[in-house]
Formats: C-alpha cells, sequence, structure tokens
C-alpha cells in the first residue's frame, strides 16, 4: 500500500513536470518538428490503450486499431455535423465504446479462450475495414458528413471551442494531444491503483482464484476492455485532427501490428513503456523514412525479431528488474531483513 | 431442528462414461468440521468443483443454507459465502502475500476494514517474513498457507480445503491442524485429506467417498476399523 502511495505520487510529479515540458515545446522547437510531435503522441496514448488491456488485464486484442479507427470516424462525422467540438470528441470516445461493450459482452460472456479473443478482434478489424472501404458515393452520408469509401474523408474540420467559437492551431493541436497524453496516463495509474484496477490486474493474474474470491471476471474483463476501446477512439480522435484526414487504410493489418510492437518492445505491465515504445519506434521510422538504404519495414522485423529473443519482456520492465537486481546487491550484507522488492510480473502469463 | 448448512441430494457429476461423482447424498451441520477422505480417483476434488460451481453437476441439488446453488457461477457461489482451497494451489502468483489476502478481504469490505481483516487473517497464518513478498517466489507449503488465509480473508460461512497438508513436513502439518481447528470455531469446514494423523489432529467426524460414492460416514476411530475402508485404501495401494 505504501508503495502505490510513493508510485502515485511519483507519477503525479512527473505528470506535472510533463505538462511543464509540453507547455513549453512550442517555444523551443518549429513547427515541423511540434506536429511530428503530435501525431506521435496521439500514437502513445493508443500504445497506453492496449498496454493496459493486455498488459493488466492479460486481454491481448488485435482490435485496438478497430476502436481507434472508430474513435477517429466517429469525431470525423461529428465534427462535420455540430458546430463546436464538444459532441464530436464525446462520440469519438463513446462509439467505440459502445462497439467494445457489444464485442467484449459475446466475447467475456461467450467464455471465448483468450487465443480466440485475438483471433476475433483481428477479424472484426479486418471487416471494419471492408465495410467502410465500402462506402463510397452519395449513399453513404451521415448529416453532411460524406464517408468517402477508400478515399476517406478529407478536410475534416479542427477543434472549435463551444461559446467562444474559438478555432484550434496546430500548437493547440499539440497541446490537447499532450494533455490528453497526460490525463490518460494518470487516469490509468488511478484506475490501476482502486479496487477495480486491483482486481482486474487479479484476474490476469489466476480467473480461476478471482472468481471463486467473488468477483465475475467476465464483468471486469468487459469493462477493462471498453475503457481500453474509449482510450483508443480518443487517440483515434487526435489523428484524425492532426491530419484533418481519415481513411479505412486505418483499420488495416499494419495498424494492429504497430501497436503491439509498441507495447512489446516498451515493455508489457507497464504504463511508461508502451508510451516510450510508440515514441522510440515512430522516431525510428521517420529517421528510417529519410534515408534511402534501409526499408522501414525489414528493420521493425528485426528490432521485433531481436526483441522476442533477447529481451521477451520488454525495455521497461528488463530494466526494472536489473535495477532492483543491483539494489539488492547493494543492500546484501547490511544488517536487516533483505527482502525482494516487487518485481513485476511475468509478461509471457498475459499470452497464455 | 435447523436447516442443515449443506445439503447435497443425489448430486452426480459424469465426464463421458467416467461417473466421477456419483448421486451423493452429503448434509453438513452449521458449525461443523467435517473430513472427507477416500483413495484418489475417488471423486473427492470433483465433489468440491460442484459445490463451488466450477463445475456443472450433471445431475441432482445442492443446497446451501435452504437456497438451491446447483449450477450457480462460482463468483455468486462465493458471494452466497462458500470459500475454498484447491487442490493444486491457486493464487496470485505475481501478487504480494498481501495483495492475495487484500483482494478477497476486499471484497465485501470498505478499504479501511480490508486492512483490519487482512492484518487478523495475517497474524492467525503467522508467515514468516515480510509479508511483501511475491507469492509466486514461495515455497510450496508457504504458498498453500497463503491460499489458506486468502480464503479465510474473504471471511465465507463454509470454507472447503481440498488436501491442506499436502506437501507439508511434520511440523506445517502440526500447525496447519492448529490453524483449521482456530477456523472452526467460526466457521464450518469440510476437509480432504490423506494424512490420518492430520485427521485425528481435527476431526471426529469422517465421510468416506469410493469410485464417486460414500462408501460410510462415522467417527474417526470407528471408520479406522473399518474393513471396507481399508480394503478400499490397501487395493488402490497394491493395484
Ligand atoms: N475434468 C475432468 N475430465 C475428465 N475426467 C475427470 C476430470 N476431473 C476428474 N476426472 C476424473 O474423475 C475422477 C475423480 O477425480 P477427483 O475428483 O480428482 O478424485 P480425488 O480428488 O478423490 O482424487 C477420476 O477418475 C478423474 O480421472
Ligand atoms: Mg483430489
Amino acid at each position: 500500500m505504501i508503495r502505490t502511495v510513493l508510485s502515485l505520487r511519483v507519477t503525479l510529479l512527473c505528470a506535472l513536470g510533463a505538462a511543464v515540458l509540453a507547455g513549453l515545446a512550442p517555444q523551443f522547437v518549429d513547427t515541423f518538428t511540434l506536429l511530428q510531435a503530435t501525431v506521435f503522441v496521439a500514437m502513445a496514448v493508443l500504445a497506453l490503450s492496449l498496454g493496459f488491456i493486455w498488459g493488466f488485464g492479460g486481454i491481448l486484442s488485435f482490435g485496438q486499431a478497430a476502436f481507434f479507427g472508430l474513435g477517429g470516424y466517429a469525431y470525423a462525422v461529428g465534427a462535420f455535423n455540430f458546430t463546436d467540438s464538444t459532441v464530436p470528441v464525446i462520440l469519438s470516445m463513446l462509439v467505440p465504446m459502445l462497439f467494445a461493450a457489444l464485442l467484449g459482452y459475446f466475447m467475456f460472456y461467450g467464455r471465448i479462450s483468450n487465443v480466440y479473443v485475438g483471433v476475433i478482434t483481428l477479424t472484426v478489424t479486418l471487416i471494419l475495414f471492408n465495410v467502410v472501404n465500402s462506402t463510397a458515393g452519395d449513399a453513404y452520408r451521415i448529416g453532411s458528413a460524406a464517408l468517402g469509401g477508400f478515399n476517406g474523408i478529407p478536410s475534416v474540420p479542427g477543434i472549435t471551442l463551444p461559446f467562444t467559437g474559438y478555432a484550434f492551431a496546430p500548437e493547440d493541436d499539440w497541446y490537447l494531444a499532450a494533455g490528453c497524453l497526460i490525463v490518460v496516463f494518470v487516469g490509468l495509474k488511478l484506475l490501476l491503483a482502486s479496487h477495480f484496477g486491483r482486481v482486474v490486474v487479479a484476474i490476469r493474474e489466476n480467473e480461476v482464484r478471482a472468481s471463486l474470491l467473488g468477483y465475475d471476471p467476465r464483468l471486469y474483463k468487459l469493462l477493462a476492455f471498453v475503457v481500453g476501446g474509449g482510450i483508443a477512439g480518443l487517440a483515434g480522435c487526435l489523428y484524425t485532427l492532426w491530419g484533418a484526414f481519415i481513411s479505412p487504410t486505418i483499420f488495416g493489418l499494419a495498424t494492429s501490428a504497430q501497436i503491439i510492437i509498441w507495447v512489446m518492445i516498451g515493455g508489457l505491465g507497464t504504463l511508461i513503456g508502451p508510451v516510450l515504445g510508440a515514441v522510440a519506434i515512430q522516431v525510428l521510422v521517420t529517421e528510417i523514412g529519410g534515408q534511402q538504404l534501409l526499408d522501414a519495414n525489414f528493420v521493425l522485423g528485426a528490432i521485433l525479431l531481436v526483441f522476442v529473443l533477447v529481451l521477451p519482456a520488454g525495455v521497461v520492465p528488463t530494466v526494472e528488474r536489473g535495477v532492483a537486481a543491483l539494489w539488492r546487491r547493494g543492500r546484501r550484507g547490511r544488517p536487516g531483513p533483505a527482502e525482494a522488492p516487487a518485481a513485476h510480473p511475468l509478461p509471457g502469463k498475459a499470452l497464455s | 431442528m435447523t436447516a442443515p448448512l449443506l445439503e447435497t441430494r443425489g448430486l452426480t457429476m459424469r465426464f463421458g462414461g467416467v461417473v466421477a461423482v456419483d448421486a451423493v447424498d452429503f448434509t453438513l451441520e452449521e458449525g461443523e468440521l467435517r473430513c472427507l477422505i477416500g483413495p484418489n480417483g475417488a471423486g473427492k476434488s470433483t465433489f468440491f468443483k460442484v459445490l463451488t460451481g466450477q463445475l456443472l453437476p450433471s445431475a441432482g441439488t445442492v443446497r446451501y443454507r435452504g437456497r438451491d446453488i446447483a449450477g450457480a457461477a462460482p463468483h455468486a457461489i462465493a458471494r452466497a459465502g462458500i470459500g475454498i482451497k484447491l487442490q493444486t494451489p491457486s493464487v496470485f502468483n505475481g501478487l504480494s502475500i498481501r495483495e492475495n489476502l487484500w483482494l478477497a478481504a476486499r471484497r465485501k469490505n470498505g478499504a479501511k476494514r480490508a486492512d483490519a481483516v487482512v492484518d487478523g487473517v495475517l497474524s492467525l497464518i503467522a508467515l514468516a517474513g515480510s509479508t511483501d513478498r511475491i507469492v509466486g517466489t514461495l515455497a510450496h507449503g508457504q504458498r498453500q498457507w497463503v491460499e489458506i488465509g486468502t480464503v479465510l480473508a474473504g471471511e465465507p460461512d463454509l470454507i472447503l480445503l481440498d488436501e491442506p497438508a499436502a506437501g507439508m513436513n511434520h511440523d506445517e502439518v502440526g500447525r496447519t491442524a492448529e490453524i483449521v481447528r482456530a477456523i472452526n470455531r467460526t466457521t464450518s469446514l469440510i476437509v480432504v485429506e490423506h494424512d490420518m494423523a492430520f485427521i485425528r489432529m481435527i476431526s471426529d467426524r469422517i465421510t468416506v467417498f469410493n469410485r464417486g460414492s460414500v462408501l460410510m460416514e462415522d467417527r474417526a476411530d470407528a471408520v479406522m476399523r473399518d474393513q471396507r475402508v481399508r480394503d478400499v485404501y490397501l487395493g488402490k495401494k497394491a493395484a
């Protein structure tokens, strides 16, 4: 408990530091860099959504891309139909959450095994790709928004504040994205420290034991899945705002695979791992994109292979374990009970 | 006369052709401590799994405090007040000892009271060393106690213990017997065990299972003298 309180304080302090940095960033970097940082941060929010449900809930979803895309489309459609952005932003979270609730209900209450959860979420994502892909033409309009089929929706209106009617500039989009990342991060930390979050982790550890203590695993998994869906939807909203554009490729296999790579490389069972993983990989891919020698997909594949073979736990848990081991060694020989600091649970568990 | 705490009628569990539990009529009174013995494969663990909703019975009823719970979900039965320690340790391996107990205690208590319940249980099961240790790193016997402690922290009215002393050394068996007796002051129990010394320490009423049915039910000394019981155990050993 003391450890939890301490780590919450540290989180809040770090969040404050991050907020200050984010607030000052536009003064120190050029607009181009800031724009890139905005999309990196939006993707970090997406990575957090999977980092939460996979790393803590033990649910390997290949479908975060579906919620991401739904969030983006919900925002875009809303933005064409409402004068200010309140409703579109709410829709960008609400629509994927409802979709996650429906899908999650069938999966978890249908007692579908974890492996099939992966298969089903992936299939649903690909189905969405096909469905949205075939919405070309005037028949597919929602209010004044044309879905546009394969071409997607261009010129999506940006954020307009209610009452004042203030329209966001690129720096404002950065503040919004960075703010969302910080709020989601701190929110998830608080959630994980709550009774609900601790039960979610317990269910990942041992579903049978949790149910024998009176917790209904189906309900907790469903709720965690819905929270993850909402966060992915928010990320989709930020992504759409960034490019003022959304198309069905967002539901493609590449998006799903990327999210999993970010989380795996950053580290399962942590929140900071997926954030760092998402940012690092995107920076890398952008760098590779700027030269002709190596193909980005090739490099990504190689990195993934190395991680699976050498650092299967991901960067953050491995570093944490190393620090813990050093700390223990430093304490050895001193008087007093030498206790093992809490190691992170093995991420492999989540896969089984 | 008050209604029994637990009552099964014709309880049956089939796995394909195997009848693991065969039309069992079983009654447990409030406050009782009953031992369940029988050779391996007699159906004791399956009986427990049916009682706790982990398996859907093929036939029969389970009445708990007069309410039919046969076929209810495990979490619903747990909420009705039945706690179980499984034969193979079932704990939250990646979490600390305290977190394991806290999760059980917090289910029906507020945060403050949950902490108090956990402290009470910890002092009863008296685990050596820090309670911040990760359960997966503990020795087998310690993990058994953590599981017993977790069940206790849920404050059930009926506790089922499936082989709580298995794999424990002599001292640990003695301590486990003490803990079981202490639990029985406030809670009803059914304990599956093979260790006769352990059974003598805790109970005087025994139900003997054989091939899914109740072979006999009597006081410990009578059961141990019974020729049929000896045959069942010796027959298994010879096989
Ligand atoms: N899930 C299962 N599927 C098929 N057969 C099972 C299953 N569980 C138990 N059995 C069979 O049921 C019988 C009773 O097993 P069990 O209840 O574990 O006995 P005990 O606990 O008394 O040793 C055994 O023959 C066992 O093989
Ligand atoms: Mg057994």
